[in-house]
């Protein structure tokens, strides 16, 4: 018998953690998605083309910040919830 | 419009704020905090990130460079996007060390290292100044704008001393509002309800200068769409390299400006109301940019060239003889400047007076904690430190002579606090991180950001000389500040950010490696990096017993305050048991007192003063390392206790187990009392009964013959079973006496079935045997064992229950032992009666049938236990099976 037993975590997980864990994910990569499209005008090098872009991609820009406010919005309440219960099991 | 007018709607405005602050605090006071800390005011609060320089500056900026300035704002907005990152875990430090400002946080993570704290609060002011010269000059601008744009040509107020009143009015507002109390975590309501109230009515007024804009000068959303496109910036000239560096040190900013860490973390840091900000403050800021590109094209289009785009907001509703939007124009631009400031400055105010001040006068008397007066002090040097602040704006404002433009002062700003950041970041999320590297990141960071960038943008020859900019320092081409080590053609913002974060991160990196952290920096470091993992800071490192509780409690006094100090130190002795106002002061609590008094003057302050007392060699590596072993002690210890907890439970249930035994033999020992009395009564009673009939005489002889035959008999009955206890309890005993010798299974199986055959002779039976398999020759009583056979046939020929009995007797000899198996034809025993046939007076038939005492099997079973072997029950034969096993030469006389 092992005398240093000690409780360890669990490797799977309910579903209701299981969930939370992935909500976690999907609020970290939230601001990674956001980078990507708030940088990809660049690839698109409005300062070398002759084309009039201020407003179309000004309108691009905005959309992309509304959905993000929009998806954040929904991330929230679900991540705040979960916050205080099992923060140690941060990485799993 | 009037001046006058302009300045009593001013006037009015700022006695509503003083209003509503006024009744904010009012309201906590009376313990009815509610709604004012709520994920609402919270995100409002966030607001002074907009600033006048969003609110006017923008504009000037979407003139200039089209969709450049919504970096600025995009920045912030993927940082609280992305808050389970980094914001979540700085504002659940924030609240677990009472942080009260940036600078402190710093210092906490890196050992309360002051150093640390006079270095970020430097950067800060120096960063901060020029920013606050910004808002005051956005105020006396927006002054001057009104001025220009009045039919009636009022003569132009003097711009220096709107900006001295402006300057003045908000020294008092902060000092008023902004240094009630000490303690950074009582917040200051009012002054963080009269900045939401000003968010609010920035946002307003932009949205109500876009939406005239849109809707009263263009024709819609469709018609500003094609007056961009037709405008001078419809070509949208994007610098890759600002696009992102912009983007990089905006979000920089959002967490290290000081004002907004005070907004953010200090005052109500709440992960609750975070995860609300998260999605709102990005919200608020799209909303604050929505109508900037609108109203800087319909500017450009309407307003005559040569006129300050920085001023569009005001000047456009003006133009277009709005009186009353331009007033709420000016008053949304007021706010953002004044909220701003006012923040920022309780923000300098704390840190200055928490990292420098103090630190001086504690120097200068060290005695100071114990004896003088430390809140007094405390809060007038905050006090000193808001005028200082605000005079240093000032002065950077008359100096600068409020000409250059106003975004890129902001930049200019934003790019000093963002070399805050990776020391941050480093000292969250990395425990290697150590003090000497952090202050040598922050001092090359600084050094670089303040050569390549702030120096130069006073002009050439103002502070650095031309020469300098053109030649680099003492001539050397690769020291030209806007052309650090040759690379040139970079836009000198991004060339300063990228010099500065390179060699910052690389001096914080090098330096963290090569030095060895101090204990307390350790234990911070540890603290800071797993946050989460335990709400106990872990090891708190005051050595214990040193500390006189009455020294702690007159120091807390002066801090604290009288009665809060009181009370906490009544609660923490009623805590650990004891009465009065002085508890012991252990490790704990001291580590406890050391954050409370953090609340009010700073992590490196409190901790010095508490180690005034304590004793200044707090804590050492090696006290550290036998913490840690000694939590590893206890650990250890605590999996022994685990270990005998085990073994103590399987003792419990064996000792369970036992007990039940015994029980159940107690009540077999009582049952067997009861019987064995009512089986010799039977026989007694009846014996008593004939002979009394006797003994009376007068009977015929026939009937006396006949009586002293049923006396006869049941004495004979009585005579049997007292033999049968006395062989068991022989057997039970183990004090039988065996005759061992050689016998032969065959014949012993002959004489038991002669012998049994007296048992209702009436009965046919068929006995089916195996003869030569029989003939095996075993060593042991072989009386003994036909005693066993006889009882077994005789069971057989009794219980059978069969039209055709038949009894068939199987002997097979394997390995050592010899097995006999009785098996007949009947109905076989019922599977719970299996268990019990073997007990004494087990019977499964009524008495009379059986005509024994019920002892026999019991009897078989303890005579085969003496003979080394075993009689049971065989399962899974056609009727009733026993088999008898035994072995084949029994040695020694079993026990």
């Amino acid at each position: 018998m092992s005398r240093f037993r000690r409780p360890r975590a669990p490797l799977f997980l309910k579903r209701q953690s299981y969930r939370r864990r992935r909500l976690r994910d999907a609020a970290r990569m939230l601001p990674v998605l956001g980078a990507f499209l708030f940088l990809l005008p660049i690839l698109w090098s409005p300062g070398t083309t002759e084309k009039n872009d201020t407003a179309p991609d000004g309108v691009y820009l905005f959309l992309v910040w509304i959905g993000l406010v929009l998806l954040a919005a929904a991330l929230a309440p679900g991540l705040s919830a979960g916050a205080e219960d099992d923060d140690q099991g941060e990485e799993r | 419009m009037p001046f006058n007018l302009l300045v009593l709607a001013c006037i009015a405005y700022v006695a509503v704020l003083f209003l509503v602050a006024f009744l904010a605090e009012r309201r906590a006071a009376m313990g009815r905090i509610g709604w004012l800390r709520s994920p609402l005011i919270y995100t409002l609060s966030l607001s002074i990130y907009c600033t006048a320089w969003t609110f006017y500056g923008a504009v000037g900026y979407a003139a200039r460079s089209g969709l450049e300035f919504v970096t600025i704002y995009l920045g912030p907005t993927l940082v609280f996007v992305g808050w389970w990152w980094l914001l979540r875990k700085l504002v659940r430090i924030g609240r677990q060390q009472r942080v009260t400002s940036i600078a402190d946080l710093i210092s906490s993570r890196f050992g309360k290292s002051n150093l640390l704290g006079i270095i970020v609060t430097l950067l800060a002011v120096v960063a901060a100044t020029p920013y606050i010269a910004l808002q005051l000059q956005s105020v006396t601008l927006s002054f001057g704008a009104f001025a220009n744009g009045t039919p009636e040509g009022w003569a132009l107020p003097n711009r220096d001393a709107t900006a001295v009143w402006v300057a003045g009015g908000l020294a008092i507002f902060t000092i008023l509002f902004g240094t009630r109390n000490l303690d950074a975590k009582e917040q200051h309501h009012g002054v963080v309800l009269a900045i939401a109230v000003e968010a609010v009515v920035k946002l307003v007024a932009l949205l109500a200068v876009g939406a005239f804009v849109v809707w009263g000068i263009a024709d819609g959303p469709g018609d500003v769409f094609a007056r961009i496109e037709a405008s001078s910036i419809a070509d949208w000239p994007l610098q890759p390299g600002r696009w992102v560096g912009l983007m990089v040190v905006s979000a920089a900013a959002v967490i290290c400006l000081p004002r907004m860490f005070q907004v953010m973390v200090v005052e109500d840091g709440d992960e609750k109301h975070l995860a609300r900000a998260s999605w709102a403050f990005p919200l608020y800021l799209m909303a604050m940019s929505l109508f900037i590109v609108p109203i800087a094209v319909i500017g450009l289009e309407r307003m005559p060239s040569g006129s300050n785009p920085d001023m569009f907001v005001l000047t456009l509703p003006l133009a277009e003889g709005q009186g009353a939007l331009a007033m709420l124009a000016f008053l949304g631009g007021f706010s953002s400047a004044t909220s701003m400031v006012i923040v920022e400055a309780i923000a300098l105010a704390t840190m200055v007076s928490n990292h420098i001040v103090m630190p001086v006068w504690l120097r200068v008397w060290p005695r100071a904690g114990e004896s003088g007066d430390v809140r007094r002090i405390v809060l007038l040097s905050r006090r000193m430190s808001i005028i200082g602040v605000l005079a240093l704006g000032y002065a950077y404002y008359r100096m600068s002579g409020g000409s250059s433009a106003l975004a890129s002062m902001g930049l200019i700003a934003f790019a000093g606090v963002a070399q805050v950041l990776p020391v941050l970041v480093g000292g969250l999320f990395w425990r290697g991180a150590t003090r000497v590297g952090a202050a040598a990141g922050l001092a090359v960071g600084f050094a670089v950001w303040a050569y390549t960038l702030f120096l130069p943008s006073f002009g050439p020859d103002a502070v650095l000389s031309a020469a300098v900019l053109e030649q680099g320092l003492g001539g050397i081409g690769w020291l030209r500040p806007q052309a650090l080590f040759g690379v040139e053609g970079m836009d000198p913002l991004v060339h300063s950010l990228f010099w500065s974060m390179v060699l910052n991160l690389t001096a914080f990196g090098l330096f963290s490696i090569l030095t060895f952290p101090g204990p307390v920096e350790r234990m911070q470091g540890a603290a800071f990096v797993n946050v989460f993992d335990a709400e106990s800071a872990g090891p708190q490192g005051w050595a214990r017993g040193r500390a006189e509780p009455e020294a702690l409690l007159i120091m807390a006094q002066r801090i604290l305050g009288e009665e809060p100090a009181l009370a906490l130190f009544e609660a923490e002795a009623r805590a650990q048991g004891k009465a009065g106002y002085l508890p012991d002061a252990t490790p704990d609590f001291v580590a406890g007192l050391e954050r409370r008094l953090a609340g009010s003057v700073g992590a490196a302050t409190a901790h010095a003063m508490i180690s005034q007392i304590v004793g200044r060699a707090t804590v050492s590596v090696e006290d550290l390392m036998a913490v840690a072993n000694e939590t590893a002690q206890i650990m250890e210890y605590s999996a022994e206790l685990e270990a005998q907890r085990e073994e103590l439970t399987r003792t419990a249930r064996q000792l369970r187990e036992v007990n039940e035994k015994l029980t159940q033999l107690s009540v077999q020992k009582d049952a067997f009392l009861s019987q064995i009395s009512h089986e010799l009564r039977t026989p007694m009673t009846s014996i008593r009964a004939f002979s009394e009939i006797l003994t009376e005489g007068d009977l015929p002889p026939a009937i006396v013959g006949n009586y002293g035959r049923v006396i006869h008999e049941e004495a004979i009955r009585l005579t049997r079973l007292l033999d049968d206890l006395l062989d068991l309890s022989v057997l039970e005993n183990g004090s039988v006496q065996l005759n061992i010798g050689l016998a032969n299974v065959q014949q012993m199986l002959d004489r038991a079935l002669a012998a049994a055959g007296h048992t209702r002779p009436e009965r046919a039976f068929l006995v089916i045997r195996d003869l030569p398999a029989e003939n095996i020759f075993v060593r042991t009583d072989a009386d003994r064992l036909v005693q066993v056979f006889i009882n077994l046939i005789s069971n057989a020929r009794k219980y059978c229950d069969a039209a055709h009995p038949e009894l068939k007797i199987t002997v097979r000899q394997r390995g050592g032992r010899v097995s006999v198996d009785f098996i007949d034809n009947g109905s076989g025993i019922p599977k719970a009666a299996q268990a019990i046939i073997f007990e004494k007076f087990a019977r499964l038939t009524d008495q009379t049938r059986a005509g024994g005492a019920g002892l026999g099997l019991a009897i078989c079973r303890e005579i085969m236990v003496n003979l080394g072997g075993t009689v049971g029950f065989l399962p899974g034969q056609a009727g009733a099976a026993f088999r008898v096993t035994l072995p084949l030469r029994l040695d020694r006389k079993a026990a």
